[in-house]
């Protein structure tokens, strides 16, 4: 057993009473009293959540656009200017998902983020990767990283950093711009407004305590995911991994495949997958009743087949549960899941289930 | 202590019991039950009238991350359920030992009370 890693903030999140758990080897808060709470905050106001456990990593050098569009699926020739962001899938040969991340183009090159559960192997794959490019990675563990997020999370954190409220105002949804040597993004993992910022390390405790009294609410990794499963997005791990094809985890959306020569890494693959037909599909499921679909679960189709809850929760927005689930591609509007052994009925629907704080699914 | 009421029984799964004059028993979760749960959002309680054994499965509570049992920690004959729980599960988290109670249950055997940990017993139970 290695110990437990904490983040920049781990005094300030005692001190907010954060219920600490061990995320992927890192000590960090699942809720600082009740993620219900936290989670309608985020969706009715704002929260702010610690995620200095995740990895930012500066690609600089003469190969590093070319490089990327091997490495990632999505294509980063679409970052049209300085700051604006890209989501994609890092695949294996086989098409897998070695990880998913944000790539912001910058003035040295780019900017990568990436999950904490998966640094060490991505790290060891872009190595890996790297042979025959002109390319430096660097590793910002000097960085920590905030995300502020909700309805008032723009104007909450330009009250605490006035001198940032110009560059917070230019920016729209999906780009980040430096302000010194603050990265301040407007994107996040709520289905929210919101922004991420990554900082000195040195400067988030400050910062965290400034926003508390700003009325911005610490909010726990619960809260992250029950927000993130409303909002519909993955979680990497549960949604996907590298046995899946990012076309079976609902990423489809995610492959840029013109031009037709740029041949990243699991292109044949998938294209392969495409050509014989994919088995498999990525859906939401609702059940209105009482229950709480759970990941792991069976998902039964009558006629059909059979496949898997990969995220569920309660959904505190809805006040009923929602689940990502990957079923045969044969799945229409109705399923049935096997809720601690009683098949329950459930509906089938297009994700996400919120955003902006409202319900979106028929 | 001041989460372990020191006038209720206890059982290892986590319930507590509370004996009125009548004869009846309040059956609850213990503020660690629902500590360890965290936010309960649905609540399945049993009928009136049905009658259990000891550690027979009682209900069900959800919480945002997990499914868990709830079990009688005594036997014999429910005799009411928590309806306002069922509406709002949350009085499980916020008032566990008050208006966050589960069912009603008549022992068929009133000395069984009795035997069941006290206050102390359960906090040495759960480390507290």
């Amino acid at each position: 057993m290695t110990a437990p890693k904490r983040t920049p903030l781990f005094e300030e999140h005692l001190a907010a009473h954060g219920k600490m758990v061990d995320f992927a080897g890192w000590e960090m808060p699942i809720h600082y009293g009740s993620q219900l709470k936290e989670h309608e905050l985020v969706r009715a106001d704002a929260g702010m959540f610690d995620v200095s456990h995740m990895t930012v990593v500066d690609i600089t050098g003469a190969d590093a656009k070319t490089w990327l569009q091997k490495l990632i699926a999505n294509d980063v020739a679409k970052l049209g200017f300085e700051g604006k962001a890209l989501y994609s899938g890092m695949l294996n040969a086989q098409g897998g998902v070695v990880d998913d991340l944000i790539v912001y183009l910058t003035s040295y090159g780019y900017r990568m983020v990436i999950n904490a559960g998966t640094t060490e192997k991505d790290l060891a794959w872009m190595e890996n990767q790297r042979a025959g490019f002109d390319v430096t990675l660097k590793v910002r563990r000097d960085l920590a990283m905030l995300a502020v997020q909700g309805p008032n999370a723009l104007a909450k954190f330009c009250d605490v950093k006035p001198e940032a409220a110009e560059i917070v105002k230019s920016l729209k949804i999906f780009q980040g711009a430096f302000c010194g040597e603050w990265f301040i993004a407007r994107t996040g993992y709520t289905g929210e407004d919101g922004l991420e910022l990554m900082l000195p390390a040195g400067e988030i405790a400050a910062l965290f305590r400034a926003l508390i009294a700003g009325g911005v609410a610490p909010c726990g990794l619960g809260a992250r995911d029950t927000l993130r499963l409303e909002a519909g997005m993955n979680l990497y791990g549960h949604d996907m991994d590298e046995t899946v094809l990012p076309l079976e985890a609902g990423m489809g959306w995610t492959i840029a495949w013109e031009p037709e020569t740029r041949d990243f890494n699991g292109r044949k693959a998938l294209e392969a997958a495409k050509a014989s037909g994919l088995k498999m599909k990525q859906v939401g499921l609702v059940l209105e009743g009482r229950g709480v679909l759970r990941d792991g679960l069976r998902v039964v189709v009558p006629g059909v087949g059979e496949g898997v809850i990969t995220s569920g929760s309660f959904s505190p927005t809805l006040k009923h549960s929602v689940a990502i689930a990957r079923v045969p591609v044969g799945t229409a509007a109705t399923a049935e899941v096997d809720l601690r052994g009683t098949l329950t009925p459930v509906r089938v629907v297009k994700m996400p289930f919120v955003r902006n704080g409202k319900k979106v699914f028929e | 202590m001041s989460n372990i009421p020191s006038d209720l029984k206890y059982v290892a799964s986590h319930e507590w019991l509370r004996l009125s004059a009548d004869g009846v028993v309040t059956v609850g979760i213990t503020h660690h039950a629902q500590e360890l749960l965290g936010d309960i959002v649905f609540v399945e309680l049993p009928q009136t009238g049905a009658a259990l054994a000891a550690e027979d499965q009682a209900g069900v509570v959800e919480s945002v991350k997990a499914a868990s049992d709830v079990y009688s920690p005594i036997a014999g004959e429910v005799v009411e359920v928590n309806a306002t729980l069922e509406a709002e599960p949350q009085l499980a988290n916020t008032d566990p030992y008050g208006q966050g109670w589960f069912f009603k249950i008549r022992p068929s055997n009133p000395a069984d009370y009795d035997a069941l940990m006290d206050a102390a017993a359960y906090a040495a139970e759960i480390g507290a």
